[in-house]
């Protein structure tokens, strides 16, 4: 890569996060750190305005780079991804956004510790929650890493960690200064920025093909050296069973998995109602469905326009597929238009990196300092404001991202939200559906329904191909590989049900019936919301 | 217009004040509590109203919603997974030009998933929020006389 696409791009980037930071201090002025606003913002966004932010913390790096590469690889088998990651706002929708509303006040815990008694259950829901933003936060980080590579040139090792570094950071700023409402000021800019350069590259596509979606498709499949395979399922996953399944365990994570992530829970707090909240998920359903509508056709012009051989040389995993294609758009390596372009979609890259980033260790703070924090501290001692806590939090969250970041760096970015969203459905759906919906619910079922997802979840991975065994996998030296799926969802996720009904149906404690009658009057009317 | 939502303005009241203990703080009793009023605990409160005919109402109306609704949508995208894993011969055939049956299936899961959207906001505008809203109030009104009573 040439100097002017760097220069380009670091300006444009620079641009940004000036921009952003100017955000955080113009909304962080004359606050005083209220735990209302630190978690929820103050409560006053418009079902609009948290309908973008929420678009834009799911429109992550995952989709824009990691999905596209996917397609642009495996062709049809990517699309499973896109699919999967749009179905799940119906469980969203549905199940769980409304009365998530009507229940909480800043965390996943909040719903659940409502009914039952408080300390264990808020230590098992605080640890799931954070263990799941980790997982997230590696894949954003990951992102970030491949990104820079690219943009840089070569694969420098410094720079990359640097990078990955720096992104940290500038999280932990926005994050501590700014809290939630910067945070969602800069989702919203960000979602802009992401959907008009997807619409922009999209229009170029369809230009190029002359509207000829038909043409694309099969341009695709001939240039990926497949044929018609390319555009059928089969390519990624078709071989054994093993890999059979391993597809249908990542699409039950995907579909159960967004409900239980917990910065997408917490945007529902930063709206004043249930009614709000539910508008709020209608935007971002209209919004990310016809981003990854868009997505399907970057993907599949990314190998018809670039070609399989270049995408592989530039990334093996193919997370750089987005930027190559706006490159080859605009022109070429060598014209204007192309380093403009190029320069353009690496900035809106790293700024939606940054801004999930920041959303989600928000939202990780926000366990760690209301609900760990609040739990494990010892009674007698002096007790810090919480909302110190979570600033502290935030920092601490940030390094450890950092380093799993720069450990995890040469595996796919949408494969590691797919674990991600495995460990969510397994740990934090399984409890919140029984506590909003199951009237003999217990303090022990809400547990083991927490653990019961969550170590199964772990443990399978720690045992897959993707920890050791294999030439792919992050530790190739080692072979403890004991479980052959790459996804643990199919497997944990019903585990995780199983423990929560085996542990209520195994507890000694009465289920309190005033409780129940107490969330169910109040997820469904908002009676006593916050 | 920004703040429409008719019941915005009974909320402001207790925001922001935390009493350390992560509950919300508790509202200022009403002016109810000289008349002695009816005695109930906060939470019969809630098991009179769960009981009510209108809470039922509303919860059926939720629940004969969502979960033919949930079902639907699960049973097909779950048909759709494993069609892709075990039927890809099904799935390559060609439909119109390169667009093969996958496509088809995969569009049909977004075309779903708008409409479904589209119909449980429809379901929830008109045969849900009036009745909520009003049980909103009905059992604050209750638990703030039951606070009142008590404390």
């Amino acid at each position: 890569m040439t100097g002017n696409h760097q220069t380009l791009a670091l300006l444009l980037f620079s641009g940004f996060v000036a921009v952003t930071l100017g955000i955080t201090t113009w909304v962080s002025r004359n606050r005083h750190g209220s735990a209302e606003e630190f978690y929820a913002g103050g409560r006053l966004f418009s079902p609009m305005e948290n309908g973008f932010a929420i678009a834009g913390d799911y429109m992550s790096a995952a989709s824009f780079l990691g999905v596209t590469g996917l397609i642009a690889l495996y062709g049809y088998d990517g699309m499973l991804y896109v699919v999967g990651f749009l179905v799940a706002w119906l469980v969203v929708l549905f199940l769980v956004a409304e009365l998530v509303r009507n229940c909480g006040r800043f965390t996943l815990a909040d719903v659940v510790a409502a009914r039952m008694s408080e300390r264990p259950v808020r230590i098992a829901a605080g640890t799931s929650s954070v263990t799941v933003s980790v997982l997230y936060l590696v894949a954003q980080m990951v992102g970030a890493g491949s990104l820079v590579s690219l943009l840089l040139g070569g694969t420098s090792p410094a720079a990359r960690a640097w990078t990955v570094i720096g992104v940290g950071a500038l999280m932990v700023i926005y994050v501590s200064l700014g809290g939630m409402r910067a945070t969602t000021w800069i989702q919203i800019v960000k979602a802009i920025l992401l959907l008009s350069t997807t619409v922009a590259l999209t229009v170029l596509v369809l230009l190029r093909f002359h509207g000829n979606i038909d043409q694309l498709l099969l341009t695709a499949a001939d240039r990926s050296g497949h044929g018609l395979l390319f555009l059928a399922p089969g390519l990624k996953y078709g071989g054994d069973w093993t890999a059979r399944f391993d597809f249908i365990s990542l699409g039950l994570a995907l579909v159960l998995g967004t409900a239980g992530l917990p910065h997408i829970l917490s945007r529902f707090y930063t709206v004043p109602t249930a009614r709000a909240a539910r508008r709020s998920v209608v935007w971002s359903i209209g919004l990310v469905g016809g981003f990854y509508l868009m997505m399907i056709v970057l993907g599949f012009a990314a190998v018809a326009v670039v070609g399989p051989d270049a995408l592989k040389k530039s990334n093996a995993a193919g997370n750089t597929a987005v930027p190559l294609l706006a490159l080859d758009l605009g022109g070429g390596a060598d014209s204007t238009g192309g380093t403009v372009l190029f320069a353009i979609v690496a900035a809106v890259a790293f700024a939606t990196i940054l801004a999930v980033v920041a959303g989600i260790t928000l939202a990780s703070s926000a366990s760690v300092a209301h609900d760990l924090y609040a739990s494990l501290r010892r009674r007698r001692a002096k007790p810090y404001s919480e909302v110190a806590v979570a600033r502290t939090a935030a920092v601490g969250i940030g390094v450890i991202a950092i380093a799993l970041g720069l450990l995890a760096r040469d595996l796919n970015v949408a494969f590691l939200v797919g674990l991600a969203f495995a460990v969510a459905a397994s740990a934090n759906l399984p409890v919140l559906l029984y506590s909003l919906f199951w009237r003999g619910f217990t303090t022990r079922g809400a547990v083991w329904a927490v653990y019961g997802g969550l170590i199964p979840a772990l443990a399978l991975v720690l045992l897959s191909p993707v920890v050791s065994g294999s030439p792919d996998s992050l530790f190739p030296g080692v072979d403890f590989q004991f479980f052959p799926l790459q996804n643990p969802g199919l497997v944990s996720i019903p585990l995780g049900f199983l423990a929560g009904w085996l542990g209520t149906v195994t507890s000694p404690e009465i289920p309190d019936e005033a409780k129940h009658a107490e969330t169910e009057v109040r997820a469904l009317t908002g009676a006593g919301a916050v | 217009m920004r703040y429409h939502d008719p019941w915005y303005d009974a909320l402001a009241s207790g925001w922001g004040e935390l009493d350390g203990t992560g509950v919300p703080a508790p509202e200022v009793p009403a002016a109810r509590r000289e008349d002695g009023g009816p005695v109930l605990r906060a939470g019969d409160v809630y098991l009179d109203v769960q009981r009510s005919a209108a809470f039922q109402e509303v919860r059926s109306r939720y629940l004969r919603f969502v979960v033919p609704g949930v079902i639907v949508f699960l049973a097909w995208y779950v048909a759709y997974v494993v069609a892709a894993t075990t039927a890809p011969g099904l799935m390559a055939r060609p439909v119109a030009g390169a667009v093969n049956v996958g496509m088809v299936a995969g569009l049909g899961q977004f075309l779903t998933t708008f409409l479904l959207t589209w119909a449980y906001a429809r379901h929830a505008r008109l045969r849900r929020d009036r009745a909520a809203l009003e049980l909103r109030w009905d059992t604050q009104e209750l638990t703030r006389g039951a606070r009142g009573g008590v404390l």
